[in-house]
């Protein structure tokens, strides 16, 4: 392992090209002749459309074309039907609105795109969107999550009757419900995970050209992985994906919600062919805020009974989550079969009852976001657990001692049947009490109170699991120069992929770190297999497919070296990027250079030195990387405010390929996860339905000083045993300590008043509030 | 941003003339607010007219016991100025505190003060450091100057040229922010002259406004305890998904007593 | 209308509408595509330039209002030579950056931090960078960084 191997903290190849503007967005591209794309969204949160007009628009100086759902109907566009599906526990099949690229009958939500205007300016365009007209008859809408599921609500898509698209349940509830009623301790809880937007910093953006020579469209768009856009988009288009082709180039972050069957970008390549013209739609801020999917939204009521040694007995969850107005991809699934699936996370707890109800709202559609599932499951089972430490009169270190999986019973399958293959929860739960100096809290908590103010710790244990889809393609090739270039399935859009692949190639194979090259986000050169970034699932599924390309690389190198050295295959070796028998040797990269002469092969070895692995995993072989996150907090009584003062994280992520890069990662997850507690919520108005915090005016975006540094370490001593390379995702586990563990430490700093839970985010007002509401209860 | 005409006068004269002659004309200073109102196409001015090529339109200088200030003077040069510092700390430490500091760099005073945006921090120095803003033709009195939300005494053709400020024996501002957009949620200016003390609250109210009874029971005493028991009346105050009326008259109350405990 | 004005040490001069922004004439008349759009409401700092040597949104800013000024973008930050900027240097050390797109605006603000604050303090640092919205860091990287380039400035 040298330098540049794996485990090194290498400084990222990247970096020179992004930090001195030489990256490249999908915004910074331009066709000549391109027009211009802009959207007429809806004014209103539900609404009939009598009528269209866009004769106004069209007369505007520049506009050229004005489009309709109806017309793209007619060229071809087909509707967005998720690919999901459930069954209640009777056999009845979720429900599955359908979902129109612009329609032009009925708009659903405050921003849903309903016509695209082309014009020759950016400015232009907009001008015309501005003009077109819509006869619309307004309906009565409903945007709330808990209100959605009342059986009196307003029901949005009446065809179905109601707005929960399926009563999703793991079990019947007869058997635990008659266990904590027996119960000698019951808790209870009820959970309001706020919705989030989930705003990486590019906007959204599509730019499409048509070659109609070849009948192929050219998409430009950030995503997460071209080929997933590449056979969602074509489906939509309704052409085969061979005529489609998906580049990404630089992408401004991602967090879940890229990839994603967007209807600008599908309207944008439809248009592009149409008129045969490229087209460019850039996203602005306040349209990005309206129309990418948001992330979270649950209502969750969890009644947990335990024994009188404060062992949990058995769990009553029921969690409604708002899918939006239509379902996405995954939005109903995260609570069941998505990230959610996690639950009852660390926790060894054997009777469990699980309900699920999706609800549709006139509200953008959720989707995954940074977790997608896993930081509301682990959110909910740590708020249960502070509450039972209450009520069992046991400190809340103790309380999840006594309920956290073992050691001594790993391998664990779960209520939701994933089997965890390793991970020491009550280890690292108390190598973080230590880390934290959990013990000395009583003395920082009275130098503050010196000052005025009140000082809280909190914890969270949590479980996640990584690896999303089980298959991913990745391919290594050497060229005649000897120079090796990674072919990458998987598409890193912040996450260093051109690093840490090279650190492997670097390790595996000896070639210099400075001569491995890095493609991704075509999908025109992109592994046929490959399928993208999200889940945590890089390292684990296109770490594997590279070192096995590696493997094989050097299968076939043996070969080709025992020829030119005159030696038989089985007694080459390879090590530091030498082939050798006996005294004698040749370098990978003289290979590489043989191996594109016919002339210098073997008999019945192909010339070149080039593989690929298409690495498919059990689908259930996730891996579990889990930790624990202590938040430390001082709170302003009279004013509400809350200021992190101490941030430890442990993180078992298995074997860490490049501890600077995971270590970006953590900070990266427990600043969102901060976000949610602290400042975020996407608010709709519940009259109007149109959404409150609709910029970063109103939108609470994480700043550098509602942050402290985080203080993260990660555990060496629980490699996955599932994986080739022993790692676990490192992606999302911030996002589901930081929550739980902050709220936590509020909630221990407002002790003194009896506070015991607020709901996120923790907004000064909602703590004075909470403050006040406590003194008045304590005063009666 | 729809099209206009764009004029930079180098004469304060040509100024008033062009906003004579023009059908919808704007001024523009340092532009935080108008710009980004033009960018989400929310106002299409016929004409904007550039401030910043304007002689003695910027630049801080002392007289007698007055610090003036020009209205082209940018948030980041008074939060530097030795010479504001010097005379009135809290004037430097609130304009340190708008925005942010690329902000800093290109809003001015009189911009500012002229946008009476009900939470910007300067109404709350105009009001509570007893202020004159001086305009091309008069000057006025702050209590006279702020008449509504996003509303003043500037008549047509009115241009604030400088802000005089009299020197108080102390003052102190205090702020809470809002997480997004850093304008105050509730911004208090106290302050201590000869005869009386002063005190204005901004972010608040439809406008910047001083609480009198407060100023009064200051005035007799310029003690945190002399505010004890006073409040401010929610109906008056606004509400919104930031803040309720009642949460800011509370966190009004605690600003205040917090700059008096600073400074007495 | 035509400007004249000094972009990366170069001498601009063009003729353009009165209503382009500043950020937009830097990326779509000139292609200097390393200044991004973020937001429209002049909050994420993703747009910062140095304009007469001062950290500004050239997001909101007329590009006639730059008429005969100087003006640093990203891409004329670093040396002549190539040799990065102390402030590139250190947020390559200290992964002060992910995805990259708010990473030319952090850049040119932490720039202007040093020259202003040598030797400035983490929670100063911190509120400096008010105006910046970063979503993959957590800031960590990039706070490091610039306290490390700060206090280099300082010579400590």
């Amino acid at each position: 392992m040298g330098q540049y191997g794996i485990g090194q903290p290498v400084r990222r190849k990247e970096d020179v090209r992004l930090l001195t503007g030489k990256g490249r967005y999908t915004d910074d591209i331009h066709f000549d002749g391109q027009l211009w794309a802009a959207f007429f969204r809806s004014p209103h949160a539900h609404a009939k459309i009598k009528s269209i007009d866009s004769a106004a628009a069209l007369s505007v100086a520049g506009v050229r074309h004005v489009f309709t759902g109806e017309d793209m109907r007619k060229g071809g566009m087909k509707p967005l039907v998720a690919d999901i599906n459930f069954t209640d526990r009777k056999g009845n099949k979720m429900y599955k609105p359908v979902r129109h690229i612009l329609p032009s009958d009925r708009a659903c939500y405050v921003g849903e795109p309903l016509v695209m205007v082309l014009a020759d300016s950016a400015e232009a365009a907009r001008a015309g969107a501005e003009l077109i007209e819509i006869d619309f008859e307004t309906l009565p809408n409903i945007t709330s999550t808990a209100k959605a599921a009342e059986p009196d609500a307003y029901v949005l898509h009446p065809e179905h009757g109601s707005n929960i698209a399926v009563h999703w349940e793991n079990s019947a509830p007869d058997e635990v419900d008659a266990l904590i009623a027996q119960a000698p301790h019951k808790v209870k809880i009820h959970l309001v995970n706020n919705r989030l937007i989930v705003a990486p910093m590019e906007p959204r953006c599509a730019v499409a050209t048509y070659d109609a020579k070849e009948d192929v469209i050219t998409l430009y768009s950030p995503t997460q992985g071209v080929r997933p856009a590449q056979a969602g988009f074509a489906g939509l288009l309704g052409i085969d994906k061979k005529k489609l082709r998906v580049i990404s180039l630089d992408v401004g972050g991602g967090f879940g919600i890229r990839s994603k069957r967007y209807p600008e970008t599908a309207a944008v390549a439809w248009a592009a062919k149409h008129i045969n013209q490229p087209v460019k739609w850039r996203g602005d801020r306040s349209e990005t805020f309206v129309s990418d999917h948001h992330g979270r939204d649950q209502v969750n009521d969890a009644v947990m009974g335990l024994d009188k040694n404060g062992r949990v007995i058995a769990l009553r969850l029921e969690t409604i989550v708002n899918v939006g107005a239509y379902s996405g991809d995954n939005g109903p699934r995260l609570p069941i079969d998505g990230g959610g699936r996690i639950i009852p996370c660390g926790y060894d707890i054997e009777k469990f009852y699980f309900s699920v109800k999706p609800v549709y709202t006139n509200t953008v559609p959720t989707d995954t976001y940074r977790g997608a599932g896993r930081p509301e499951a682990n959110y909910i089972m740590e708020r249960l657990m502070d509450a039972a430490a209450e009520e069992c009169g046991l400190t809340r270190d103790e309380i999840r001692r006594r309920n956290l999986i073992p050691l001594s019973k790993m391998p664990y399958r779960t209520q939701m049947n994933f089997v965890y293959d390793s991970g020491d929860f009550i280890g690292t739960m108390d190598k973080t009490l230590e880390l934290a100096d959990w013990k000395g809290f009583a003395s920082r908590r009275k130098e503050t109170e010196k000052r005025g103010k009140l000082r809280g710790i909190g914890l969270a244990s949590f479980v996640e699991q990584a690896g999303g889809r089980p298959t991913e393609e990745m391919r290594v090739k050497f060229d005649e120069n000897g120079k090796a270039t990674v072919f990458s399935g998987t598409f890193s859009h912040g996450q260093g992929h051109e690093t840490v692949y090279a650190q492997m190639v670097n390790d595996y194979l000896g070639v210099p770190f400075d001569q491995i090259d890095f493609v991704q986000g075509d999908t025109d050169t992109t592994p046929p297999g490959g399928v993208g970034t999200f889940g945590s699932r890089s390292s684990m599924m296109g770490g594997v497919a590279i070192k096995r390309s590696c493997g094989q690389i050097i299968m076939k190198g043996k070969k080709i070296a025992a020829h030119l050295l005159q030696a038989d295959p089985a007694a080459v070796t390879f090590e530091n990027g030498l082939f050798r028998v006996g005294v004698s040797s040749i370098s990978i990269q003289d290979v590489a250079r043989a191996a594109s002469d016919p002339a210098k092969l073997p008999e019945g070895v192909t010339p070149g030195l080039d593989e690929s692995n298409l690495f498919e995993r059990e689908p259930d072989l996730n891996n579990f990387p889990n930790g624990c996150h202590i938040c430390e907090v001082e709170v302003d009584p009279e004013l509400g405010t809350i200021e992190i003062v101490k941030y430890t994280a442990l993180d078992d992520c298995g074997v860490v390929l490049n501890p600077l890069i995971v270590h970006g990662q953590v900070y990266g997850g427990v600043a969102q996860g901060i976000g949610q507690a602290l400042t975020e919520d996407a608010i709709y108005d519940a009259e109007s339905g149109q959404l409150l915090a609709g910029s970063f005016m109103d939108y609470g975006m994480p700043r550098a000083h509602h942050l402290s540094m985080i203080e993260a370490h990660f555990t060496d001593d629980q490699p996955c045993k599932t994986n080739d390379l022993g790692v676990k995702g490192a992606g999302e586990a911030g996002a589901c300590g930081a929550p739980p563990a902050f709220v936590s430490a509020v909630c221990d700093a407002l002790t003194p008043y009896g506070v015991k839970h607020i709901d996120m985010p923790l907004t000064p007002e909602r703590v004075w509030t909470a403050i006040q509401q406590a003194k008045a209860h304590k005063a009666a | 941003m729809q099209p206009f005409n764009y004029h930079r006068p180098t004469e304060l004269a040509d100024v008033v003339k062009i906003l004579a002659n023009s059908e919808d004309p704007k001024l523009l200073a340092g532009g935080m607010t108008l710009l980004p109102t033009l960018k989400q196409r929310l106002a299409a001015p016929s004409d904007l007219i550039d401030l910043s090529r304007i002689p003695n339109l910027q630049g801080i200088c002392e007289d007698k016991n007055e610090i003036i200030i020009g209205a082209m003077t940018c948030h980041a040069d008074v939060a530097a100025s030795d010479m504001v510092r010097a005379f009135c700390p809290a004037l430097a430490d609130l304009a340190g505190q708008i925005g942010d500091p690329a902000v800093r760099h290109r809003g001015t005073i009189g911009g500012s003060v002229a946008n009476a945006d009900p939470a910007a921090d300067y109404p709350a120095a105009v009001l509570g450091l007893n202020a004159t803003i001086e305009t091309n033709q008069r000057r006025i009195k702050n209590d006279d100057f702020f008449t509504g939300l996003f509303e003043t005494a500037l008549e047509p053709g009115e241009i604030i040229t400088a802000l005089r400020f009299p020197r108080p024996k102390r003052a102190q501002y205090q702020k809470f922010r809002h997480p997004a957009s850093g304008y105050a949620v509730v911004g208090v200016m106290v302050a201590q002259f000869d005869a009386k003390a002063r005190m204005a609250i901004t972010g608040a109210g439809p406008n910047a406004f001083r609480p009198h009874a407060f100023e009064e029971a200051l005035t007799g005493s310029f003690t945190a305890k002399a505010i004890e028991g006073l409040t401010l009346d929610p109906d008056e105050l606004l509400s919104d998904m930031h803040a309720s009326a009642a949460y800011r008259a509370h966190v009004a109350l605690v600003l205040a007593k917090r700059a008096i405990g600073l400074i007495s | 209308m035509n400007i004249s004005l000094t972009i990366n040490g170069e001498k601009i001069t063009r003729d353009i509408a009165t209503n382009l922004l500043l950020a937009d004439f830097l990326r779509d008349n000139l292609r200097l595509t390393g200044t991004h759009v973020g937001c429209d409401t002049t909050q994420c700092g993703c747009c910062i330039i140095h304009l007469n040597n001062k950290a500004v949104k050239s997001c909101t800013m007329l590009a006639v209002q730059a008429d005969g000024a100087q003006i640093t973008t990203i891409e004329g930050l670093a040396g002549a030579n190539g040799a990065l900027h102390p402030v590139q240097e250190a947020f390559r050390e200290h992964h002060g950056l992910q995805c990259g797109f708010c990473t030319p605006g952090m850049v040119m603000m932490g720039a202007d931090i040093v020259r202003r604050l040598p030797g400035a303090d983490e929670a100063t640092i911190r509120h400096q960078l008010e105006g910046n919205i970063c979503r993959c860091t957590g800031y960590q990287g990039i706070v490091e960084a610039i306290m490390d380039a700060s206090s280099q400035a300082k010579g400590i």
